[in-house]
């Protein structure tokens, strides 16, 4: 037989996701149209941009040829604050947050307590960095200190809600044959979770170490301390290369806290 | 009575962890303690003690708050939507063809390559986005724009790293199943990596644009546009019940943006 078959079918390539050829037009429609009405939204003054151009030339000059020098004392003030506040406030924010972890760990507290912990983890969430700075800013006057308050309330909910997500995904017959031998609370938390959670929240403890510096770099800007004050003046000066020298300084803390952190844990898991 | 000499009692750890262990938690908590006395250096004790009367008087400023300063927030909402969505979106397009670059097992060359875009990828991920804005506000103006840019670019380092991990730790014998039908560089990446890698990225998109929407709504702060530039007038003319509103509004953004990342991450994962 060599007569053609009159139902040769080439395959054709199925959709990778939304396999519902409806849901797939309305989403893309619907796409089009918002992004029609937001682009249409923006008001954009392209003589400013160009205007524009010349100065962000300037700038990735300024980034090349960074200024360390003349503007290093404030600089090396914004540095230490920057620094300092980044290790206070992460050895406060873990000192608070074990034991709300502990209490925000459905299997170590009681309802009464779990509701308590998990709504200041909750609170702690949801605002950012920079609006808590700028309330704290306004109470505690400008500062590191208001910083290290800042970033000691963000630590805490992060390093809580990790924490407690982490004990309450403890291996449970480890709990169990503690419990088995009599032991009271404290001795469970001690010798059958401490165990299990720790190298997790020394490595949860790091990370945030590195997250609060960057974020110490920011809030700055709302008088909070930091090198993002001296930041905010040299970009405000148009001082782009002492700028550069700064971000260039940033990066470089930013690698190295992320290179050691990720290598300190390695070695404690 | 026979009292054995070397009868061992059990020990949590040796003694020789425990000197380990002490010695590590001191030079810890003289490093904090050096650190605390060099940041509360400048910090005048008056005002923080004055704080808790400080925060009385803002909290009865704060409220009740002045809802019909609502009716003004809807431009602005819709502006801070706007920057996250298109800066979301310029972040995808750049990042993509950087992860691709920065992924060994993809990357056209891993010695000349390769670190560049590892490279792009560091200095993105490590300037926040708010001093992006600040250097954007300078260069090309105060506006929508500035913060649309400085979105986009802090995205860029956030999804080619994840989107790159993600290339990594495809299933090799797929793209050499696809290989040995002859097909070619560009055909294995369109017909063995993307649809491996196709539900991670839609994750991370949406993870990240939920994370811009936060950082959207504060970039007004430095002049790039939005609900941050209502909170800063609002700031500076001491307006604390107006605040508390752009307080809420940020707070339900946040919650519904958030809610609608973890249901359309759940719908392709």
């Amino acid at each position: 037989m060599t007569g053609a078959i009159p139902s040769l079918r080439t395959w054709k390539r199925p959709p990778l996701i939304l396999k519902d050829p409806r849901w797939r037009w309305t989403i893309l429609l619907g796409g089009a149209i918002y992004l029609v009405l937001a682009i249409s939204s923006v008001e954009v003054n392209w003589f400013r941009v160009y205007e524009g151009l010349e100065r962000g030339w300037k700038f990735i000059q300024g980034f090349l040829s960074p200024d360390f020098s003349s503007r290093w004392r404030d600089i090396q003030a914004g540095l230490i604050e920057s620094l300092t506040m980044t290790l206070t406030s992460t050895v406060a924010g873990v000192l608070i947050s074990v034991p709300i972890g502990l209490g925000a760990a459905r299997n170590l507290a009681p309802l009464p307590v779990y509701t308590i912990c998990r709504s200041i983890i909750t609170l702690s969430r949801s605002f950012q960095e920079i609006i808590i700075a700028i309330l704290l800013v306004a109470m505690f006057g400008f500062g590191p200190f208001a910083g290290f308050l800042t970033l000691t309330f963000a630590s805490i909910g992060f390093l809580s809600k990790l924490l407690a997500e982490d004990i309450e995904d403890c291996d449970s017959a480890q709990i169990e044959a503690i419990r088995a031998t009599g032991a009271d609370w404290w001795q469970v938390v001690n010798y059958a979770v401490q165990s299990q959670v720790m190298p997790r929240l020394i490595g949860l403890s790091l990370y945030r170490l590195d997250i609060n510096f960057r974020e110490s770099s920011v809030i700055g800007i709302v008088g909070a301390g930091g090198v993002g004050a001296t930041l905010n003046t040299a970009i405000d000066r148009y001082e782009y290369d002492s700028a550069g020298a700064i971000l260039i300084i940033i990066i470089a803390i930013v690698l190295v806290v992320e290179y050691s952190s990720s290598y300190i844990r390695r070695w404690v898991q | 009575m026979i009292t054995s000499a070397n009868t061992k009692t059990w020990q949590f750890r040796t003694s020789k962890q425990y000197m380990l262990r002490w010695t590590g938690w001191f030079w810890l908590v003289a490093l904090t303690v050096f650190c605390w006395n060099l940041m509360t250096e400048d910090t005048i004790w008056a005002f923080v003690a004055d704080a808790p009367r400080q925060a009385s008087d803002i909290g009865s400023r704060m409220l009740p708050p002045r809802w019909g300063y609502l009716n003004q927030l809807w431009q602005p909402l819709w502006d801070t939507l706007n920057i996250a969505t298109l800066g979301t979106l310029i972040g995808v397009i750049i990042a993509i063809p950087v992860a691709f670059l920065a992924a060994g097992n993809t990357t056209p060359s891993r010695h000349f390559v390769r670190p560049l875009a590892l490279l792009i990828i560091v200095t993105s991920r490590s300037i926040n986005s708010l001093i992006w804005a600040l250097l954007l506000v300078a260069i090309i103006g105060p506006g929508l724009l500035a913060g649309i840019v400085a979105i986009g670019l802090r995205s860029i380092g956030f999804i080619a790293k994840l989107l790159y991990e993600a290339i990594e730790e495809i299933d090799v014998s797929q793209v050499e199943a696809m290989r040995a039908t002859g097909a070619s560089g560009t055909q294995v990446i369109d017909y063995a990596i993307i649809p491996q890698i196709l539900p991670a990225f839609w994750g991370i998109s949406v993870f990240r644009w939920d994370i811009n929407i936060r950082e959207s709504t504060i970039l007004g702060l430095v002049g790039a546009g939005g609900l941050g530039l209502q909170l800063q007038s609002s700031l500076s003319t001491l307006a604390w019940n107006q605040v508390t509103v752009i307080f809420l509004v940020i707070l339900a953004t946040v919650v519904v943006s958030e809610w609608v990342s973890a249901k359309v991450r759940r719908a392709v994962l």
